[in-house]
């Protein structure tokens, strides 16, 4: 058994948060300039140069892409033969407390803003270091612990969707739900999007797929060919919607669409989309 | 198009001269306020007491900025989803607020209210937040400071660019 120092992982994690934050991964500037560069509206194109440029001022000038530096998702894809060595002052802490000291750093040093309320309804007290994450564990074989940090803002989360379909429901009916969602996420998302689809699993399950998918290269399609052709489907009734670079009209409302599937019951086709906004941070290490 | 200069405080007739689609570039004193500063201010207005600034042809901005770094005045600081102060913004249009800034759409309330007193909703770019902080030249937390990120702030800006999304005359920008 592998074991992995408590501190190496939480300063991973930290590494990760910052990045993230302010260098946004070359698929999506480059998914965002090619969209500028192909725009019919001068207004959509001009607002596409300013996320552009806006990529560059934060990574060079060390300010946040965004001041909602999010809610913390953390995908961890834990080997079977890997475990966390815990300090010697914090006997029995664990993978998921490193995770959280590792943000909790890394929004402090970083200068990100903490926008986690410790009780959703009961007073909202800012927990006032962006804890905790919320984590997602997969094990799988070997000894390495891969560790990807989302910044997720709120207001795109805040427009993602779910529904149960009948089992008998085809195509056709999931696309137009889900065009028809990204419709209704509007101006208010920040659009253009990166849409995740969950398809299939239980009603948690395809929550999670949606935002899964969001974790694909921008370029990178379905392997399977059926998903593929929806994917494309869909991008293009999406962006046939002329909603926009910030809702106000044109070609690009959306970058990207990826869907991610999974086995599910035979009275059950649920589907979630998770709305994801231009500025899509995430980072990927492997400890 | 060429933009339109905004000088704060903003008077009637500089609102009433806008239109949907205008490109503005705002100056002057903001204050920044986002969903729990505008609940306790609706509370404040409800007792009967003073706010922590003059609303009187003032400018309120819907952000939570990042914490400044090193050697800056502010983090990034881009708008918030603007339809979440829909309940409230109505009450301090009656009362004297001449624009707002966010992103995203209003609700039909605070297009009547936009109407009915002359005031104006700007949209300013989400998710430009690093770019935008560059217009803003000072910054200082005056209320509510318990909130964090959603602390009142009186920011100071400079060419700071937006639109008129609502007009007051009941036009917007997402209608076309």
């Amino acid at each position: 058994m592998r074991r992995i120092e408590f501190d190496t992982i939480a300063r991973e994690v930290e590494s990760l948060c910052i990045a993230a934050c302010y260098e946004l991964n070359d698929d999506v500037l480059g998914a965002i300039e090619q969209a500028a560069r192909r725009e019919s509206n001068p207004t959509a194109a001009g607002i596409l140069k300013s996320m552009v440029e806006n990529a560059h001022v934060a990574s060079e000038q060390r300010i946040p892409l965004c001041q909602d530096t999010g809610l913390t998702v953390v995908f961890v894809e834990q080997g079977a033969d890997v475990a966390v060595k815990p300090p010697a002052d914090r006997r029995g802490a664990t993978l998921a407390d490193a995770v959280n000291a590792g943000v909790a750093s890394g929004y402090e040093k970083g200068f990100l803003r903490k926008s986690i309320v410790g009780d959703p309804l009961n007073g909202r007290k800012n927990t006032g270091s962006n804890t905790p994450a919320v984590m997602h564990l997969t094990v799988v074989p070997g000894d390495k612990l891969k560790l990807t940090v989302m910044a997720k803002g709120g207001g795109c989360e805040n427009k993602s969707q779910f529904k149960m379909f009948k089992p008998t429901a085809d195509r056709e009916e999931i696309i137009a739900w889900v065009v028809e969602a990204v419709r209704t996420a509007g101006a208010d998302a920040c659009p253009p999007f990166v849409v995740g689809v969950g398809i299939g699993g239980d009603f948690e399950l395809s929550c999670l797929l949606s935002k899964k998918a969001l974790l694909r290269k921008l370029s990178e399609s379905n392997g399977d060919a059926f998903y593929a052709a929806i994917e494309s489907d869909l991008l293009s009734k999406i962006n046939a919607l002329g909603l926009g670079p910030q809702g106000l009209g044109g070609d690009t409302t959306a970058l990207a669409v990826m869907i991610e599937t999974a086995p599910c019951h035979i009275a059950s086709l649920p589907v979630a989309v998770n709305i994801e906004c231009h500025s899509h941070r995430h980072k990927t290490a492997v400890i | 198009m060429k933009a339109i200069g905004l000088e704060s405080p903003l008077t009637c007739s500089v609102v009433r001269s806008l239109r949907a689609g205008d490109e503005v570039l705002v100056s002057g004193m903001v204050y920044t306020a986002r969903d729990m500063a505008h609940k306790r201010l609706c509370d404040l207005l409800t007792a009967g007491k003073d706010l922590p600034f003059p609303l009187k042809g003032a400018i309120i901005y819907f952000v939570g900025p990042s914490p400044a770094g090193p050697g800056q005045v502010i983090g990034a600081a881009g708008p918030t989803t603007s339809s979440r102060m829909d309940d409230f913004s109505p009450r301090f249009i009656a009362a004297g607020l001449k624009a707002m800034i966010g992103k995203g759409y209003r609700s039909k309330e605070v297009r009547e209210a936009l109407r009915e007193y002359g005031a104006v909703h700007l949209a300013t770019i989400g998710g430009a937040g690093a770019m935008l902080s560059r217009h803003i030249v000072s910054a200082e937390v005056i209320a509510f400071e318990d909130l964090g990120p959603e602390a009142v702030r009186k920011l100071q800006v400079v060419d700071f660019p937006a639109v008129v999304a609502y007009d007051s005359y009941g036009n917007s920008v997402y209608d076309r």
